[in-house]
Order: C-alpha cells, then sequence, then structure tokens
C-alpha cells in the first residue's frame, strides 16, 4: 500500500486533499477559508491539480506532471501563476528622498541610488537580525513597486504601514495578477507581443501597454532562468495567459516545480531557508547586502544592523550551504546532519530538499556550523533512521542564465 | 487475475507466489517517482510492515506488506529507474514477490471491479 504517507504532498485515496507538503506550513489547510487567484478557473480548465498554498487555492501541478513541467521551463518555457504575492504601490508622502530614507530604514540594503526602471532584491529584517521576508522592490519614477511572498504579505502590509505611515501611502493592488514566464525561450514567447522587453536586462522594470491593460513588467524571476514577471490588471489576466500558452514553447507550471526549479538554483523559500531566527549573513544572502549599507554614511541604520554588521566583519557561526546526498535517496526538509556516521548530536539540519530534475539527482540546502560549511565536506543526513553520506556543495546547483 | 488493496496495491499470483506492485491510480497520485528503497530477500514480513520506501518528486511513501509472507524477489530494476514505477505501474514496476502460506487469502481482496469503485 501507499497507505503510510510521510507527510508530502499527497496522500493516496484521501478525500482531503493535503496540498503541497513543502509549501504547507503555517499556511492554508482543508478547513480554511480558500481564496482564489484571477486564474483559478483556467487552472481548472487545464487540468492542474489544485491545493491550498499561503491561503489561496493554487495549482501544485499540471498534466504534464512535476518533472517534465521543472524539465520543460529550463529547455523552452513556463508560465506560473504567481496571483497570490503581494503587490503593493508605495507613493510618496513628504518627498521620495523621505521614502528612500524610509525603507532604507527597513532593509539592510541600499535602496537610494538604483535608478528609474531598476528593480532589486530586498529583506525585511528584525530587531535581532533575523528575516522577516524576502522580496523584490522597483523603483518606477513616481513610486516604488514592492512584490512580496504570499505567506507574509499580510505581515509585510502592516509592518510597511506601520515604518513608513509618515512617508508613503501604502496601496496593496488586489485587482491585478501576477504572472512569471521564465525559460530560455520566454523572450521569443512575449516578445512579439512586447516587442520592447527584447532591450531589457536581468532586473530592469518596464511600463508596457496591451490590449490586456497596463503591463508592469520586469526582467526576473525566481527559477534560476531568464524571463519575465507580468503585473496584469485582472481583467486582462486570463487573456494574457491565454495569448502566452498560445505559443508553443509556452506551457503552465505548478508550484512543485517551482519549488524543484528554485532549489536547483540555490534560492532560499521563505518559512523553510529563511524566517526570523535566521540572518541574512547566516543565510549566505551577503550579496544583497550592498556596501553602502556596510561602511559609509548609510552604513547600519537597519533593524538588526548589530548583529549583521559584526556577523558580516567576523563570519557567521553557522551558514546556509547546499548539500549532494552521495546516493539516490533524497534529504527532505528537517533531515538532521551529523558530523560523523556514528554517534554525536545533530549539527544541522537541511531546510530544503528533494530531487534535481536537471541535475538528475537529490539536492538539498540546510544550515551547518562555518567550520563544515566548505565545498567538499563530507556529513551524514539522518533519513528514516540510517545516517546516509551528503557532501557540502557549491550552490547554486545549476548555473543560471539570467540576461545580464 | 489481479486483486486489489484498499491501499492501492495490486496482487497477482505467479505460481505458489504473490507478485505486489502499486495500482496506475496509486501511481498517477504520488508524482514522478525519483527513488525506490527495496527490502533485502529472504525477509519475513507480517501484514501492515513497512516494506518499500517510495519517494516522488513530492514525497516519500511507504509500500506496506499486505500478507504474511516471505520476501523472495525484488525487482532491482526500480533502483536504477525508479520511473517505471510511472510508466507501467502493473507491469515492469512490481517492487517484490512473496511466498505465502496459502494463497486462498488473496479471497478476501478487492476484484478491479471492486477497486475501480472505490477510486471512482
Amino acid at each position: 500500500m501507499v497507505g503510510k504517507d510521510r507527510g508530502g504532498i499527497l496522500r493516496v485515496g484521501l478525500a482531503c486533499p493535503q496540498g503541497a507538503g513543502d509549501f504547507r506550513r503555517g499556511f492554508g489547510g482543508c478547513m480554511t477559508e480558500l481564496a482564489r487567484t484571477g486564474l483559478f478557473d483556467l487552472h481548472v480548465e487545464l487540468g492542474a491539480k489544485m491545493v491550498p498554498f499561503a491561503g489561496y487555492e493554487m495549482p501544485v501541478q499540471y498534466p504534464m506532471g512535476v518533472l517534465k513541467e521543472h524539465l520543460h521551463c529550463r529547455a523552452q518555457a513556463g508560465l506560473f501563476d504567481v496571483s497570490h504575492m503581494g503587490q503593493v504601490i508605495l507613493r510618496p508622502k513628504a518627498g521620495m528622498d523621505a521614502l528612500v530614507a524610509g525603507l532604507e530604514a527597513m532593509m539592510p540594503v541600499a535602496v537610494a541610488g538604483l535608478p528609474e526602471g531598476r528593480q532589486r532584491y530586498g529583506l525585511f529584517t528584525t530587531d535581532s537580525g533575523g528575516i522577516i521576508d524576502d522580496l523584490m522592490f522597483a523603483n518606477r519614477g513616481d513610486h516604488w513597486f514592492v512584490v512580496v511572498n504570499a505567506g507574509c504579505k499580510v505581515g509585510d502590509i502592516a509592518h510597511m504601514r506601520a515604518c513608513l505611515s509618515d512617508v508613503a501611502e501604502v496601496e496593496e493592488q488586489t485587482d491585478r495578477a501576477l504572472i512569471a514566464l521564465q525559460g530560455p525561450a520566454a523572450e521569443t514567447a512575449i516578445s512579439g507581443m512586447i516587442p520592447a522587453v527584447m532591450a531589457m536586462r536581468f532586473m530592469d522594470v518596464i511600463t508596457a501597454h496591451s490590449v490586456f491593460g497596463e503591463l508592469w513588467i520586469s526582467r526576473s524571476g525566481y527559477t534560476g532562468e531568464d524571463g519575465f514577471e507580468i503585473s496584469v490588471p485582472n481583467a486582462g489576466a486570463v487573456g494574457l495567459v491565454k495569448a502566452l500558452l498560445a505559443h508553443p514553447a509556452v506551457a503552465p507550471i505548478g508550484l512543485g516545480a517551482r519549488d524543484s526549479l528554485r532549489l536547483e538554483a540555490g534560492l532560499c523559500l521563505y518559512g523553510h531557508d529563511m524566517d526570523t531566527t535566521v540572518t541574512p549573513v547566516e543565510a549566505g544572502l551577503t550579496w544583497a547586502i550592498q556596501k553602502a549599507r556596510r561602511e559609509g554614511a548609510r552604513a547600519g541604520g537597519f533593524p538588526g544592523a548589530e548583529v549583521i554588521l559584526p556577523q558580516l566583519a567576523d563570519g557567521p557561526a553557522r551558514l546556509r550551504v547546499g548539500l549532494r546526498p552521495d546516493g539516490r535517496a533524497p534529504m527532505r526538509e528537517g533531515v538532521e546532519l551529523f558530523a560523523a556516521a556514528e554517534g554525536g548530536t545533530a549539527v544541522g539540519r537541511v531546510t530544503s530538499g528533494g530531487f534535481g530534475p536537471s541535475v538528475e539527482a537529490p539536492i538539498a540546502m540546510g544550515y551547518v556550523p562555518s567550520a563544515l560549511s566548505a565545498a567538499g565536506t563530507q556529513l551524514w543526513g539522518e533519513v528514516r533512521g540510517k545516517r546516509l553520506p551528503v557532501t557540502v556543495a557549491t550552490l547554486p546547483f545549476r548555473v543560471s542564465t539570467y540576461k545580464r | 487475475m489481479m486483486k486489489y488493496t484498499e491501499d492501492h496495491e495490486w496482487l497477482r499470483v505467479e505460481g505458489d507466489l504473490v507478485v505486489v506492485g502499486i495500482t496506475e491510480h496509486a501511481a498517477t497520485q504520488l508524482g514522478d517517482v525519483v527513488f525506490v528503497e527495496l527490502p533485502e530477500i529472504e525477509t519475513m514480513v507480517a501484514t501492515g510492515d513497512e516494506v518499500v520506501v517510495i519517494e516522488s518528486v513530492k514525497a516519500a511513501s511507504d509500500i506496506l506488506a499486505p500478507i504474511d509472507g516471505e520476501i523472495v524477489a525484488v525487482n532491482d530494476a526500480l533502483s536504477d529507474k525508479p520511473g517505471m514505477v510511472n510508466d507501467d505501474p502493473t507491469g515492469e514496476a512490481w517492487f517484490f514477490k512473496l511466498k505465502v502460506d496459502d494463497l486462498s487469502v488473496l479471497d478476501d481482496f478487492m476484484t478491479e471491479d471492486e477497486y475501480n469503485d472505490l477510486i471512482g
């Protein structure tokens, strides 16, 4: 029997869909009233299996299946509904400089100096240096456009309203869908409709007018592939998605493959690889902390600076690393890591893990003491009571193909 | 003739052995299988024992022994090609063969029609 499920996505024969194990923590369940995106009917029409995720009913996979969807996105182009994510406009109340300063007081990230038409990766931090959420923010001239994680958006918006009350109107965009188009054929698939995308580089943002309404397009994503994220008015979302799916290279991709794609790309999933108990330095996100926030006039002045800046200088006690199990058995979230084949206490834990379809092997990420974080370090992961060898690996598992 | 368990296994008599696999329905629900851990042969198992671990792209699941018996053969090909479970769940992708005392225990399991009603 396939009866005893180990707490994963599916339980064969179970009446109540348990949703995505890897996506489920702290979010919606069967008893919860679930929201739907404007593309819900289209997902169902396309044969998607819908599961609860972050309070929404979202497609975890389509008939193609997780493995083939993953490979299709890497080979051609995948279309993702990410409308459950939070889209927020910040409009200055007291001048743009005050808004920029307000954002810099929330994040260890440089906001000043980001040119109009450019997007950057950001992190809201706690007073102890933990990560409240990761996000994208874009300079769109007279306002800033922020995209935050679905599971965190209610808290993030309240946090922004509290921190930016004097300097910004915080406007959640509830009348817009968000679509990601990712993969080597993404540009070709959309350039017929929006030729301007061809001139965009990674992290550029533009406004484009289309028959589906005003599109806010960024050249970014969360798969390690070149591609775009497209904010579209709800009224035009189904039309836009159908037009993109009409391109032979484009297939709809569910959350299952989205997870394995981002894992291969070495990207963190909030609530798993990072949360309020880890700092950006421990999470290996020091690249997101620009020099201007480390030294000089704008150094510090963000929540948790007293923890984060010393960690940058001296190195953290633990670090997020890539992990390659030596055998074929996947090491999933929660697997404890040991420094020896026998004895001793756990030195770390897997925070994301599974099978990498493009890597054609099991892959994982987790936290280990810095002394054990060098690539090539031999560790052991305890799977079903047995310690299996696993080797620390450099991230990403697969080189990303952003158009710089 | 195949018999079926409520846990979505199929059982097929082959001489004096019972061959065990999972149904098409189960394979579809599990998704793409990426890892299969098989038991040692000559292991005595009791009904409900965890015998096989299947990992799909989504999650790990166990196959439990549907009846008491001795594992006398396992399908080693699955270790190298776990995707066979999705490609041919009721044929090539059998998991193990059990030697049982009395084949009449199979009478208690569902027929194909009964199983199809269950998953209806």
